[in-house]
């Protein structure tokens, strides 16, 4: 096993006993991206009196104190969201790639896909490479499904001979042969979806770049695009799978890389790796309700000038700190965040999510507080009550707004554990086999009607 | 399949640049395909448009200045005077308000695909290029009606057309880079273009322009290319004036160069920024 400990040298590929070395088809050395943020123009489509503006203001600065020697616009940070990351990937593998929100997933699939350059390092990519960081890349609402199958083919680099030969397998895979003359603004999301993924599963790429698409879909669909990729996978292509799902990563790869703020911070095995990302919520959770926030726990990309999250807690009816919660009990969260520059307004919102799945269970969108705040530390709570989470255990993401703009955003920072009661469902074991889901509603059930009777005697 | 080797690093080459403008030439078929085919859908008549929006303005120009400006028109029908002016005109301005727009309307694929991202532009180029050919078809119709034969002069169109061409897609490139970062573009190439209308011969003819202004005149590279059109269709009362039309050349010549090598320039980022 070849672990990185500081991310920095080139890993080696790592050899299972008895089989032969695969060729290296991706090489990825010494990579990084670096990102400028502005802070004080949060805004991504500057215009041209920003420009002017921000030049003027900072020439009238050094007019006034002359002897300032730091750079014209001083409110430009850094934001290395790649460092020298390296990693070789076989052909034929089947490998993952996992992290938390703005560990560089994103980043490093872009670079790999060409679609932004890196500011440092090199990749050798052995083979046609395709890659699906969106479904449906491309699509036009007002085409015909048939005219997007070819547009989109085209897009993702298969040539029309190609596509014309992959016709009639791709509209077998998506389903829509009814719907083919209809342009794609009247499909539902479903068969939008499917047809997307079924031009992009026909591909024959030697690598098989894949960004969490499968998040999209009902499940048999989600089940077919996995046969296929795995199909794809033993002719002896490469696939880079991006995902937070552990489940589709488990069954799919076979080797993983967790990222973790911008450097590789294990490759191997995808179940150890997996078990490595998912201990990092284990100690959320035991942080007993309590978290300060330091520049490493945010995501740096999503920065404004005016405010940050500097901690927050859990509290429990009597006004106690606590990570752990009874089902049903109410759960107060307190944030606390300090403003830099005076404010108008500011809003706050806390997402919560599963330990173990993606999909974000709710937001709690504060109002919008019509408050003047000067530069200072403040804190505010929000009470979850009635609490409708099951057993189970949960990850905050708490943000924070300010005159409208995004001022910080805390993703996966703080675990709230939430404990069965023991005076809901007395049966418990039978309890457990058929109650799903993560949340409990307010539900009233009915007494039983006797629509009908049949006779007693002959009934069958 | 060939196996080909894809070398990533910060400052691609310039060649494999080009080369993968040739690679990927299909998806500039399917681009220019889509925008022609999405064009007019939803629309009752449908390609007509294109037909409709010259013929309305060459009416309005007609009456405007042949009627009661009373411009000189050396002796060819007022309204085929304009038309011929206006198929250069149509071609610069809808070449280059597509190419403006190019990389904004493809966006999405920018920030998630990879493709050479002069295919954008280059592809609207060909879609603005697609109601320069219907616009061609209108205007033998008109010189029929009006019985104006071109001579062997009629050859020379598409050196005229290409100046058209190459002014809009080397304004263009700029203004597609620009627009990525600066969306103040989005407002001022509508403007561009309104105001070019007036300022370029379409409605009156360059012979208009006091002599000592000519040399400025032509520093617009369209007025080059209208005067062609009319010498190239119209025959025989329009002499050319070929200092202005070098001087149009060499403008499209600077401009294209320097829109490509805008455009090369900040490329790498439009994923970042867009």
């Amino acid at each position: 096993m070849v672990l990185s400990e500081n991310g920095t040298d080139v890993c080696r590929y790592y050899l299972e006993p008895g089989k032969n070395v695969p060729e290296i088809v991706i090489t990825v050395d010494k990579v990084s991206k670096k990102y400028i943020i502005a802070h004080q123009n949060v805004d991504r489509n500057p215009t041209i009196k920003d420009a002017f503006a921000g030049t003027a203001r900072s020439l009238m600065r050094r007019f006034r104190t002359p002897l300032d020697t730091s750079p014209l616009n001083t409110t430009k940070e850094e934001f290395w969201a790649l460092s020298d990351i390296s990693f070789q990937i076989g052909q034929g593998d089947r490998v993952g790639i996992i992290g938390r929100n703005g560990a560089g997933k994103s980043t490093l699939l872009k670079i790999l896909s060409r679609i932004t350059e890196p500011t440092k390092g090199r990749i050798v990519l052995k083979g046609r490479v395709a890659s699906l960081l969106e479904v449906g890349t491309g699509f036009h609402p007002e085409l015909t499904g048939r005219e997007n199958i070819f547009l989109n083919g085209a897009v993702l680099g298969m040539s029309r001979s190609e596509t014309r030969r992959k016709f009639d397998e791709i509209v077998d895979f998506a389903e829509v042969e009814k719907f083919l003359d209809t342009p794609v603004k009247r499909y539902s999301s479903g068969m939008y979806v499917r047809l997307a993924f079924a031009v992009a599963a026909h591909l024959e790429p030697e690598i098989l770049i894949v960004d969490e698409v499968l998040a999209v879909g009902d499940i048999a669909f989600q089940k077919k695009c996995l046969g296929k990729m795995e199909h794809v996978a033993s002719e002896g292509r490469t696939v880079l799978f991006v995902s937070h799902n552990m489940p589709s990563v488990l069954s799919l790869t076979r080797r993983c890389i967790l990222l973790e703020k911008g450097l590789v911070v294990a490759i191997g095995e995808t179940e150890r790796v997996v078990g490595q990302y998912l201990k990092q919520f284990e100690s959320l959770l035991s942080n007993s309700g309590m978290a300060e926030f330091t520049d490493a726990d945010r995501d740096m990309s999503l920065q404004g000038p005016k405010g940050k999250l500097t901690r927050a807690r859990l509290l429990n009816e009597n006004g106690e700190q606590s990570g752990t919660f009874a089902e049903g009990e109410p759960v107060m969260l307190e944030m606390g965040f300090r403003i830099l520059e005076e404010v108008q307004e500011v809003q706050l919102g806390c997402t919560v999510r599963s330990k173990n799945g993606q999909v974000n269970l709710f937001t709690t969108p504060s109002p919008e507080y019509q408050q003047t705040l000067p530069p200072g530390d403040y804190s505010v709570r929000v009470l979850l009550s009635p609490n409708h989470l099951r057993e189970g255990e949960y990850i905050l993401t708490l943000k924070l707004f300010a005159d409208g703009q995004r001022q910080d955003h805390v993703p996966d920072t703080l675990g709230l554990v939430i404990q069965h009661d023991a005076s809901v469902g007395q049966n418990r074991s039978y309890f457990q086999l058929w109650v799903k889901g993560n949340m409990k509603y307010d539900y009233r059930w009915g007494e039983i009607q006797a629509d009908s009777k049949l006779q007693q005697k002959g009934a069958r | 399949m060939e196996t080909r080797e894809i070398v990533i690093e910060a400052g691609r080459s310039e060649s494999q640049y080009w080369k993968d403008l040739w690679r990927f030439r299909e998806l500039l078929f399917f681009l220019t395909w889509r925008d022609i085919l999405v064009r007019y859908k939803q629309t009752v008549i449908g390609v007509a448009w294109a037909l409709i929006r010259p013929l309305l303005t060459m009416v309005v120009f007609t009456v405007l200045f042949g009627r009661l400006a009373k411009l000189p028109s050396e002796g060819v029908p007022y309204p085929v005077l304009v038309f011929a002016a206006l198929l250069p005109w149509q071609l610069f301005a809808g070449s280059l308000t597509e190419c403006s727009h190019s990389l904004i309307k493809n966006a999405s694929m920018i920030s998630k695909t990879y493709f050479p991202r002069m295919l954008a532009p280059l592809s609207a180029m060909v879609t603005g290029f697609a109601d320069f050919l219907l616009s061609l078809v209108m205007l033998g119709i008109l010189l029929a009606v009006y019985r104006v034969v071109p001579d062997w002069r009629i050859l020379t169109v598409p050196l005229f057309a290409a100046i058209s061409v190459g002014a809009a897609l080397g304004l263009g490139l700029w203004f597609a880079a620009l627009n990525v970062k600066y969306r103040d573009f989005m407002q001022i190439v509508p403007f561009v273009v309104q105001i070019g209308l007036y300022v370029s011969p379409v409605g009156f003819t360059s012979s208009i322009v006091p002599e000592e202004w000519r040399t400025l005149y032509y520093l617009n590279p369209v007025v080059g290319a209208i005067d062609g059109f009319r010498w190239a269709l119209l025959g025989t009362s329009h002499s050319l004036y070929v200092p202005g039309i070098i001087s149009s050349v060499a403008i499209v010549i600077l401009l294209c160069a320097s829109g490509v090598w805008y455009f090369r320039r900040t490329e790498r980022t439009f994923a970042d920024i867009i």
